[in-house]
């Protein structure tokens, strides 16, 4: 094996060069820093980090921190229905627009343009018209509508569905574009035969196409998971987390410990939640999607 | 575009009455909701082309009565964050000064890194590359005190380098991703011809497979200028105060003005840095899409 080896790495020598800059990202920017991110959540780290080992008690400390507890309330809530308008909406909209419209590339534009933007823009879009004071609220009145009230970004109880609002309008052209694609590649021997047999068309979609997108759905679903996961400039553009801690959510409550709090240790035991929980979401996902089929792909 | 209505056993005959209203439903359902999309453009577009007189008004959906770009010119040049009133063409310019680099340097090295990839035997490359797959669903929060400190022991924490080598780092999985797909439907003939004709590593890659990456090329440039331009977070923490990106100099503009709020600026302002991705948008049209399709770690 030596001399094979030997000869093997000297033919493909510069191959091995070439590649030094991804290893040395994977090894020292992720796999490193990952590592040492996990470490320090087990330190008692404040404003630097420290070396010592203080067992689970900053995950204890976490899970004692209301703030932390209201942020995962509201990331819970967030995903929840983010995902499900996104689907459903991005879904009805790839359906509708594949039905023949005239002017379809229009409609698809308008659909898709906000996942464009930046998240920072969508959170100040979306704050300016839901405030209450100069957007619609103020506007309905306006028109004589004195009662009307419309004051999502200010109100406590209802500041994550503003949340919502901005990230699905954001978010629901990606499901869109996605299932558009993928029913194109639809045979149109399905369509007739289904006809043939008299099947009313929500019940072909439904039953027979939608699972045949499978593949496109779940890609458009974990790319909106990991966008919500990761959700942050979204709401520090709208809301900064208020009012009060209304909308904190995790990955906010980590950055305000890490740099504004100096609770190194706190910031990286959450963080070390977040990663878990994803590799929870992801495993299933990719080992479907990715190892299996391709198997050993080199 | 009108798609042409499939030949050949098509009949016309006149519509039936149930077949006339499901027509009329599928454009009030997509009529709608292209409001609904597109309301928020509106609103901002003319919100910040009226003086604030108007605005205090409170009717946000109505034309400007007195059509002024002074918004957008004070936007551009005075508005004020902070202390420091020199308005959102510095953030532009930083973000270009971000941009440019970033890009190319991510671009270049997803391409190296998918034909080493695709065409190449190096041992342990497919496990490597399947790290870096994983670690691109890993959220950024885990990575990023101890990037600062790595950055901060090499002296580079702040700068312009750090924040280009940050979105070298957070760019290279979906950049090789990219590249190999892109590669891996290529002819390995092609490959294997120049092998016996002694060709090395750089000259394939050079003289074969960069000419034929065109269209990759551009699907992979349209995804980076989006992705940095619009990034936040990682400019915010890694490119120091002299480098801020215009994402984060918006945010500064709207969200810590004291007194009454200009929000004809900040409109201005917003659609100013949503300029370019959008530019980027119209003018890519599907190319756009299969970004988002190829980019996404898919099956």
């Amino acid at each position: 094996m030596g001399a094979h080896f030997t000869r093997h790495v000297k033919r493909n020598l510069v191959a091995y060069i070439a590649l030094l800059p991804m290893a040395a990202v994977v090894i020292f920017a992720y796999l490193g820093t990952l590592a040492w991110s996990v470490r320090l959540s087990f330190s008692s780290s404040r404003l630097l980090p420290k070396n010592d080992f203080v067992g689970l008690s900053q995950y204890v400390d976490l899970f004692d921190t209301p703030r932390w507890l209201t942020s995962l309330g509201n990331l819970v809530i967030i995903a929840f229905f983010f995902l499900l308008i996104c689907f459903i909406l991005g879904c009805l909209l790839a359906i509708f627009i594949d039905q023949n419209v005239r002017a379809e590339s229009l409609f698809r534009t308008v659909f898709l343009y906000p996942y464009a933007m930046s998240f920072v823009v969508a959170g100040l879009i979306w704050q300016w018209i839901l405030n209450p004071d100069l957007g619609i609220q103020q506007t309905m009145r306006g028109l004589g509508f004195s009662g009307f009230v419309l004051d999502w970004v200010v109100n406590p109880k209802m500041v994550l569905y503003a949340i919502i609002l901005a990230t699905v309008w954001h978010g629901s052209g990606l499901v869109m574009a996605l299932l558009l694609a993928g029913l194109r590649g639809i045979d149109s021997e399905i369509w007739k035969a289904t006809r043939i047999d008299g099947i009313p068309t929500w019940r072909v979609y439904l039953s027979i196409i939608l699972p045949m997108l499978r593949p496109m759905i779940i890609t458009s679903l974990v790319l909106l998971s990991i966008s919500i996961i990761k959700m942050y400039d979204v709401v520090v553009a709208m809301t900064n987390g208020g009012p009060g801690t209304a909308s904190e959510v995790p990955a906010k409550f980590i950055m305000d410990n890490l740099f504004e709090r100096a609770n190194i240790g706190l910031a990286t035991a959450a963080s070390t939640v977040m990663l878990i929980t994803v590799m929870f979401i992801m495993a299933p996902v990719l080992y479907f999607q990715y190892f299996r089929k391709s198997g050993s792909s080199s | 575009m009108t798609r042409v209505t499939p030949p050949t056993i098509v009949v016309k005959r006149p519509l039936s009455y149930q077949e006339v209203w499901g027509r009329v439903g599928i454009y009030a359902f997509l009529g709608m909701l292209a409001l609904f999309f597109f309301l928020p453009a509106y609103v901002m577009l003319v919100t910040s082309f009226k003086g604030m007189d108007e605005i205090r008004l409170g009717h946000i959906f109505t034309l400007p009565q007195q059509f002024s770009v002074d918004a957008w010119v004070k936007a551009w040049t005075s508005a004020c964050t902070g202390l420091d009133c020199t308005g959102l063409r510095v953030g532009f310019w930083n973000s270009v000064k971000i941009v440019v680099p970033s890009m190319t340097l991510s671009i270049l090295l997803g391409a190296i890194n998918g034909y080493a990839l695709s065409f190449w035997k190096v041992k342990g490359a497919n496990v490597l590359f399947a790290c870096l797959l994983l670690g691109s669903f890993i959220p950024y929060q885990v990575f990023i005190y101890p990037l600062v400190r790595v950055y901060a022991q090499a002296g580079i924490y702040g700068s312009l380098p750090a924040i280009v080598l940050t979105h070298i780092i957070f760019g290279m999985p979906v950049m090789t991703l990219l590249f190999r797909n892109y590669y891996s439907g290529l002819p390995v003939e092609l490959f294997k011809a120049a092998r016996v004709d002694g060709a090395g590593f750089w000259k394939i890659f050079f003289a074969i497979i960069l000419p034929m990456s065109a269209p990759i090329t551009i699907v992979a440039v349209i995804m980076q200028v989006t992705a940095i331009w619009n990034d936040f977070l990682l400019g915010l923490v890694f490119a120091g105060r002299d480098n801020l990106p215009m994402t984060v100099q918006l945010n500064n503009i709207v969200n810590t003005t004291t007194g009454e709020r200009a929000y004809n600026v900040n409109m201005a302002a917003t659609m100013l840095t949503s300029l370019v991705p959008l530019t980027v948008y119209l003018v890519s049209g599907r190319w756009f899409v299969r970004g988002i399709a190829s980019g996404a770690v898919k099956g």
